[in-house]
């Protein structure tokens, strides 16, 4: 009797200290989970119809095609070999197990900061999501970029290996939002100027850039005259990153991609934090904007005729000021992303239009029409010159040879 | 109790947020389905009747599971149009659904056809193949499962009318060469793959000079067995 009782409870101890280990490991996975959201692994790991994280998606580079590798834990074609450690060292120092080089397309140059913690439970994630028997396709890039050697280069040059630091200055709010924006959310490999080697240095990081081979432009996250979020609201800031939609403006192109993917599903204590910092780190005085190429003549002629388009097309959603009905139909006066000096994102949406992401805080996104089958070069360089110089925006005018030229820029 | 307090919290948050929204609608885009839907008019027409480009097809009155498939197949690539495939690349299943129940719902009158321009002879052989198909050449007849009116089925096959020549014969094309593909068993590409270009043409042709007949709905699932297996259409 004492016996099977004894028995009896010492089943009940272990079964409880089994289902205890599975709760936590099983809170490990979906700590990983969410971290896997944070970094974005999913848009280049997972193919257009294909099974998740089994990689094979083609990444057009100005060096040639990469194509990501599967990661799912199958022994053979993906990461299944793999320990905690080899995971670690592959996202800390851009080298894969065997010592192998990584092509940079991976931002290792981001991911090197993230915690061993939570590299470990992005590990525990990936090893619980389903094998897939994929083999890695082989890259097709040129002569003499094929070459991995020439990797070590450009580590030489752009690559600083460690851990995110936290400035004991700060705030716990702000260092967690710098943790993730500079680290898993790698959001410098768009937002910083790329050079000809396909780098970025440390000075001119969240400075903007034309994002190569999209033909988009990343703005500046540290200049007010672009995406600087320095005079928005923390609200509108988390707005724009959880809903894709803002009272100030709306993410299309790569930035819905982002936000699609992985932002929507952050919680809103790190949406915050990541706000809170984003809003410090913009800088108040902005350069002066360069002169417009247009001799003064030309351009307002161009902006007259511009203004009749605008109030034939797009006034009836983004009103006659350009103050639209946030936050579906965006404003486009006193809006950055209109004035900055680049001007491929707003001809680009002139163009091609676009609807942000669907979201959970938005699932039903309004949309812009796309002009280009509409609109001549004339009138989209006109249209675009007028929403950039009226109204108190502080843009330049734009050409018809520029509006032309982005009538081919690829769109997906 | 403390339930209760929990609800009455949440009842009163439900109000507050409830006048918050009704203090903003007036300066709110309208809440409907043709405002969220205004990107695709440009190129379908309000009501997805159409534009005068004869490369954009009419959507209106398709049946709601065809205009779904698409929204799907442009949204993955697997139907390549690169200005479809980037405006519906982030856009959620429920609100695909949606857009393709709005526009099957929408029934603007089916357009006069247009006189055609090709030669009688080849008219005649456009509607041979349409409505008998050629049982040599394995090639069935339209009429077969698009049905006897051309008025497509419920859930997944379309109707035909209100089509200009120059986009039936692009869509055919891209069958036959693997740009437009569709789930297995994909019927239009073993169909499209015993055309030839002359019968691509005399089809589209005929297609397009075809009259609005007086019922132009698709007529409902199982009407009529289809004579072979699709994937569009399960069972």
């Amino acid at each position: 009797m004492v016996s099977k009782l004894s028995i009896t409870l010492f089943a009940i101890v272990a079964l409880t200290t089994i289902a205890h280990a599975q709760d936590k490991s099983s809170d490990v996975i979906a700590r990983g989970e969410y971290l896997a959201r944070a970094g974005d692994c999913t848009a280049c790991h997972t193919a257009p119809e294909g099974r998740l994280f089994a990689g094979g998606r083609p990444m057009p580079t100005p060096f040639g095609t990469l194509y990501t590798s599967n990661i799912t834990p199958d022994p053979d074609t993906g990461i299944g070999k793999w320990s905690a450690d080899d995971f670690y060292k592959t996202m800390h120092s851009g080298r894969f197990p065997d010592g192998g080089l990584i092509y940079p397309a991976m931002p290792f140059a981001s991911y090197t900061k993230v915690t061993r913690a939570d590299s470990d439970a992005i590990y525990a994630y990936l090893r619980s999501i389903q094998p897939v028997n994929q083999k890695n396709k082989p890259h097709e890039l040129r002569f003499p970029y094929d070459n991995r050697q020439l990797i070590l280069g450009w580590r030489t040059l752009f690559f600083t290996e460690g851990e995110f630091k936290p400035d004991p200055k700060k705030s716990a709010e702000w260092n967690r939002g710098a943790y993730l924006v500079e680290g898993l959310g790698h959001c410098g490999m768009c937002h910083s100027p790329i050079n000809a080697l396909g780098g970025t240095s440390q000075s001119e990081a969240f400075k903007g850039g034309l994002i190569p081979m999209q033909n988009w432009y990343a703005p500046s996250l540290t200049s007010n005259r672009e995406a600087g979020l320095g005079d928005w609201s923390i609200k509108d800031i988390t707005d724009l990153l959880q809903t894709g939609v803002s009272m100030r403006g709306v993410v299309y192109g790569p930035m819905a991609e982002v936000v699609h993917n992985s932002l929507q599903y952050l919680n809103d204590e790190d949406t915050r934090a990541m706000a809170v910092y984003l809003k410090s780190i913009a800088e108040p005085s902005p350069p002066p904007p360069a002169s417009s190429t247009l001799p003064t003549s030309e351009s307002s002629l161009l902006i007259s005729l511009g203004k009749t388009v605008y109030d034939k097309h797009c006034a009836s959603c983004h009103g006659t000021q350009g103050e639209g009905k946030p936050p579906h139909w965006p404003p486009l006066a006193n809006n950055q992303s209109i004035e900055m000096q680049s001007a491929v994102n707003p001809i680009r949406m002139v163009l091609n239009g676009g609807y942000p992401p669907g979201t959970k805080g938005n699932p039903m996104p309004y949309g812009m029409p796309p002009f280009a089958g509409l609109l001549s070069d004339n009138e989209i360089a006109a249209v675009v010159s007028y929403i950039r110089t009226a109204w108190g925006n502080r843009g330049t005018p734009v050409s018809a040879r520029e509006a032309n030229e982005l009538r081919s820029a690829p769109l997906n | 109790m403390f339930a209760r307090t929990i609800a009455l919290a949440i009842a009163i948050a439900n109000l507050a947020a409830f006048d918050g929204a009704a203090a903003q609608t007036a300066n709110q885009p309208p809440d409907t389905m043709a405002a969220r839907v205004e990107a695709c008019t440009p190129c379908h027409g309000n009501k997805g009747e159409g534009t005068s480009d004869v490369y954009f097809p009419r959507l209106a009155g398709k049946p709601a599971g065809y205009l779904y498939n698409q929204l799907l197949a442009f949204r993955s690539g697997r139907r390549k149009y690169p200005p479809m495939n980037y405006l519906l690349e982030f856009l959620p299943d429920p609100y695909l659904q949606a857009m393709a129940e709005y526009f099957a719902n929408e029934h603007p009158p089916l357009p006069q056809p247009a006189p055609s321009e090709v030669r009688k002879d080849v008219l005649a052989q456009g509607e041979q193949l349409a409505s008998s198909g050629d049982a040599n050449r394995n090639i069935p007849a339209c009429v077969s499962c698009h049905g006897p009116g051309l008025t497509g089925m419920q859930p997944g096959i379309p109707g035909l009318l209100g089509l200009r020549a120059a986009y039936i014969s692009a869509q055919l094309g891209a069958w036959r060469y693997g740009t437009r593909t569709a789930k297995s068993p994909d019927c239009m590409q073993l169909v499209a793959g015993h055309l030839t270009e002359a019968d691509v043409t005399a089809v589209a042709a005929w297609l397009a000079t075809r009259p609005a007949p007086a019922n132009p709905a698709p007529v409902p699932k199982g009407t009529y067995a289809l004579p072979f297996g699709c994937g569009s259409q399960p069972n």
